[in-house]
């Protein structure tokens, strides 16, 4: 059976028996850079291409379709033109911090990579604060935005800033509450041990209707928290031009767009392992035959196909809803999710506590 | 000299060298984004003594929290290099006695201090030491924990008098 | 993840070298202008903003700092058991007890007061 498990096995075995201990771990580091650093690149493209055919679906148009085979090849073609842009630093601007912002708001996206479990026995860092970790580095890119809101001397660009950063750090709260109610669940803040805590089933059904209440508050958290639409305040186009990133241009651009998109990615992946059990199959009671049917289903599939359905539910909501008004949004966190979401880790501890989820 | 010695002495150039920029940098952003690198120096030095969970903790609070609150003060007073005031000589000569005598204080209680020779070990930490940490903090300390959210309370509430004018 | 970390910089660094090298580079009159709907800049971009920004951040500091307590407590509630239980329910309800308070007094109410522009513009037209 196809599995990434024997795959890395076998060549990390093959390693160790060619080159000697030290070399080995070398090449080992060196090979999963590369993995994660094609895999971003992948992501970026087909998330791009993705978040258009669907607009495209939802407006009952066809989207790219001229570059390559029904239009695939259209985001490599955009980022080839987006490299050989020029440039530009605006008059005024603080120089450094200006180039700055672009690496922070990356590199944080990058780290937060680490501890996600892309398959079974696929993970790069499997931390003992998993999940903390997340939401530790996840706050940086907040510094990032400022950061580049307020280099660019431009009133849309700090504008745009503003508004991001009070809504990251706003939803931020609720994304958290929800995270440490799968954490009182599970019982461990390890990314693996959460996994492996759904083997019976996912804490989505398990955890009765406060988990279904935690995900729910995850999702438009986690909306907020990566400033996609209706809660695009940040960069709201008929405000704001393009918010925060309104004077970067070419290449740098490009980085603040893919980073938007590797953030995407990454909240659906995590939201997918906390709450849709990760890579672990479907299980159902004692289905023995339908159980054994899901078995044959690779993990590395469902953790991807758990992953993009978020992100599917995540593009859904743009088209749908309408953009929020800054005190809407504001007051819809403080006003009704955190208090929702403080009541709804009392009741998940009290399912814990007796024991009454499955 | 073994890797957690080199990364110590590491983290500590990066942590005062930092530090240092904090306070002569003359515009007040550039000194906030010093101030974090500065933070993340130490949650390095806490991770390095095998103390993952205060690492992770001192980024989320100090890095992430406190600093965005700094970045929004700053920017809503409109500090900038250009409208920070000429400060006092007499002002400047009462900062650095001040200072001078905080930083004698300090070396003298460090002289005082006894150091207990424990060394910074690169070991995987184990969770069982957070979980020993919430039980100290809800058997042992259950009181003082409850005052905190008084703190908490008093907090918000000056926050809304503050805010609101 | 040091080793990670600075082969991400030097990829970065790579690509906006890439990009500087290829793209082009020309310095009209307008070029380096900051963006403003494509006429002059009026004024300084340093905004003075409202100071509900600042409350939005320091509640989030509070509440950020209350969170770390209760992931100490999520982590042992097996052990704790009810005393911890009732320990952190009454830190949470003490919160949101405030949040409440606050909430009706209007401190939550972010953004331009309508009832009281309304009020002033009755005084005025009437």
């Amino acid at each position: 059976m196809f599995s990434l498990e024997t795959i890395t096995n076998s060549i990390q075995q093959w390693l160790y028996s060619t080159f000697n201990p030290t070399m080995a771990l070398i090449l080992e580091c060196a090979i999963v850079m590369l993995l994660v650093i094609g895999l971003f690149a992948v992501l970026g493209l087909v998330l791009v291409l993705m978040e258009r055919k669907v607009a495209a679906r939802m407006q009952i148009r066809l989207g790219p379709n001229r570059v390559g085979p029904r239009g695939m090849l259209q985001t490599a073609a955009d980022t080839l033109k987006l490299m050989m842009k020029e440039g530009l630093t605006p008059d005024g601007a603080d120089k450094f911090l200006f180039n700055l912002a672009p690496f922070i708001v990356m590199i944080a996206a990058m780290l937060i990579m680490a501890p996600i479990a892309f398959a079974k026995g696929f993970q790069i860092w499997d931390i003992n604060i998993g999940v903390l970790y997340v939401s530790a580095v996840s706050s940086v890119s907040v510094i990032g935005i400022l950061m580049a809101g307020w280099a660019s001397n431009n009133k849309y660009s700090l504008l745009g800033a503003m508004r991001s950063g009070a809504q990251i750090v706003s939803y931020e709260l609720s994304a958290g509450l929800s995270i440490i109610s799968i954490v009182v669940l599970a019982g461990s803040l390890q990314v693996s041990d959460i996994i492996a805590s759904q083997q019976t089933g996912w804490w989505l059904f398990r955890g009765h209707i406060p988990a279904l209440i935690a995900f729910v508050i995850f999702i438009i958290a986690v909306t907020a928290e990566t400033n996609r639409a209706p809660f695009d305040l940040a960069e709201a186009e008929s405000e704001l031009t393009a918010g925060f990133h309104t004077e970067y241009s070419g290449m740098r651009f490009a980085l603040f767009f893919l980073a938007e998109y590797i953030n995407i990615f990454i909240v659906c992946a995590i939201g997918a392992t906390l709450f849709l059990g990760g890579w672990m199959p479907l299980h159902i009671g004692n289905w023995d035959d339908f159980n054994r049917i899901m078995d044959y289903i690779p993990s590395s599939l469902w953790f991807l196909g758990k992953t993009f359905c978020l992100i599917f539910l995540i593009m859904w909501f743009r088209w749908t809803f309408p953009r929020l008004r800054v005190d809407q949004l504001l007051s819809l966190e403080w006003k009704y999710l955190l208090p929702i979401s403080m009541f709804n880790l009392l009741l998940i501890t009290l399912i814990a506590i007796m024991g009454w989820h499955f | 000299m073994d890797i957690s010695q080199v990364l110590f002495y590491a983290l500590s150039a990066m942590a005062l060298g930092s530090a240092i920029m904090v306070v002569i940098s003359r515009n007040p952003v550039h000194s906030v984004l010093w101030l974090i690198i500065t933070f993340f120096a130490i949650s390095g030095h806490y991770i390095l003594m095998n103390a993952q969970f205060l690492g992770i903790v001192n980024l989320i609070v100090y890095a992430g929290a406190i600093m965005v609150l700094f970045l929004f003060v700053i920017m809503l007073m409109n500090l900038n290099a250009e409208t920070e005031p000429q400060k006092n000589k007499w002002l400047k000569l009462a900062g650095v006695v001040a200072g001078g005598c905080l930083l004698l204080v300090l070396v003298a209680a460090l002289k005082q201090a006894e150091v207990k020779g424990k060394v910074a070990m690169l070991e995987t930490g184990d969770i069982g030491l957070i979980r020993n940490l919430g039980k100290a903090l809800f058997t042992d300390f259950v009181v003082p924990f409850e005052i905190s959210s008084i703190l908490f309370l008093s907090a918000m509430v000056g926050a809304v008098v503050i805010g609101k004018k | 993840m040091l080793l990670y970390a600075g082969l991400v910089v030097f990829l970065l660094a790579a690509i906006l070298l890439l990009s500087y090298l290829l793209g082009q580079h020309h310095h009209d009159r307008a070029t380096n202008k900051p963006y403003e709907g494509g006429i002059e800049q009026t004024g300084s971009a340093r905004l003075r903003f409202s100071a509900q920004f600042y409350l939005v951040a320091m509640l989030f500091v509070i509440f950020d700092v209350e969170a770390v307590f209760i992931i100490l407590w999520a982590l042992g509630f097996y052990e704790l058991g009810w005393p911890g239980y009732i320990g952190v329910a009454i830190f949470i309800a003490q919160l949101v007890v405030v949040l409440i308070y606050e909430w009706g007094i209007g401190a939550l109410d972010i953004g331009l007061n309508v009832k009281k522009i309304m009020k002033k513009y009755k005084q005025l037209t009437s």
